[in-house]
């Protein structure tokens, strides 16, 4: 179980930055964070990003494949890739801040906005599949 | 030290979303597909991260400081109110829309993929746009 396994390597990486750093492993949260910069607040979010743009290559040497397809076209791209921006901003967090993060504090908020997210890309993913 | 152990941590983060087959959005798209041939595999990696974060989390909670001395910043909102519930909604019509959320986004513009590159470049955008729509209210709703 691949899937399985890479999730406890994202719980083990959320629980190394809420537990050394202090700090909640929401990718959103801690990219948006950087559009309202407060000192002292910068360096680790650059950082944590930076492991995530060298995260192919690790995965490479180590001999993890990936081969994604990606259907989306430019105009769908650019329109998702807004709407994710926009929407994780309002809900203050996205598959990895709720879905992961918040979800493991058993929080409220964080299991309306999962089910919410979810739903919404089911429906999308209905209408775009199966109506349009 | 609070840079490394970031790095480190967005570095085996980013790892695990590619062994979990997030960063290929078809079968994002094959998991949110439940009106088709549903791929449920992705629900373990939740399951996955929870196992681990669950524990993480309650450990984190009875601590007063991180291993590093830093506070521990844990969300403390418990209200449900407008901005979760459509924002959420925004958020998963464009997950369904390209099969990328965030973290996935930027795991594959690192690797290169151009396609990866426009979906952050619009998502950097609409968080931009967001910043400067909050400037304009009395306070920053926290990120």
């Amino acid at each position: 179980m691949m899937s399985f396994a890479g999730g406890v390597l994202i719980g083990l990486a959320a629980a190394m930055l809420i537990l050394v750093n202090g700090r909640v492993a929401g990718i959103s949260g801690i990219v948006g964070g950087l559009f309202v910069p407060r000192r002292g607040d910068v360096t680790w979010r650059l950082a944590f990003i930076a492991g995530l743009l060298g995260a192919p290559l690790l995965a490479l040497l180590i001999g993890v494949r990936s081969a994604p397809r990606i259907d989306a076209g430019l105009g769908l791209l650019l329109a998702a890739g807004l709407l994710v921006g926009v929407g994780t901003s309002y809900a203050s967090g996205c598959t990895s801040g709720h879905g992961v993060c918040g979800l493991s504090r058993l929080s409220p908020r964080s299991l309306v906005a999962t089910l919410a997210f979810m739903a919404a890309g089911m429906l999308t993913v209905f209408l775009l599949r199966h109506i349009v | 030290m609070n840079a490394v152990t970031a790095f480190l941590a967005g570095l085996i983060f980013g790892v695990g979303l590619i062994l979990s087959g997030m960063t290929d959005p078809g079968k994002v798209i094959g998991f949110l597909d439940i009106g088709g041939s549903w791929d449920p595999s992705l629900a373990f990696v939740m399951a996955g991260a929870i196992l681990v974060g669950f524990f993480a989390f309650a450990f984190a909670r009875r601590r007063a400081q991180s291993f590093l001395g830093a506070a521990l910043e844990l969300p403390q909102r418990r209200d449900i109110d407008r901005r979760l519930v459509a924002g959420s909604v925004v958020f998963g019509i464009g997950w369904g829309l390209a099969g990328y959320c965030p973290g996935p986004a930027l795991v594959s513009f690192g690797s290169g993929q151009p396609k990866a590159a426009v979906f952050v470049a619009a998502m950097l955008a609409g968080m931009l746009i967001y910043a400067a729509a909050e400037r304009r209210r009395p306070y920053f709703a926290n990120l």
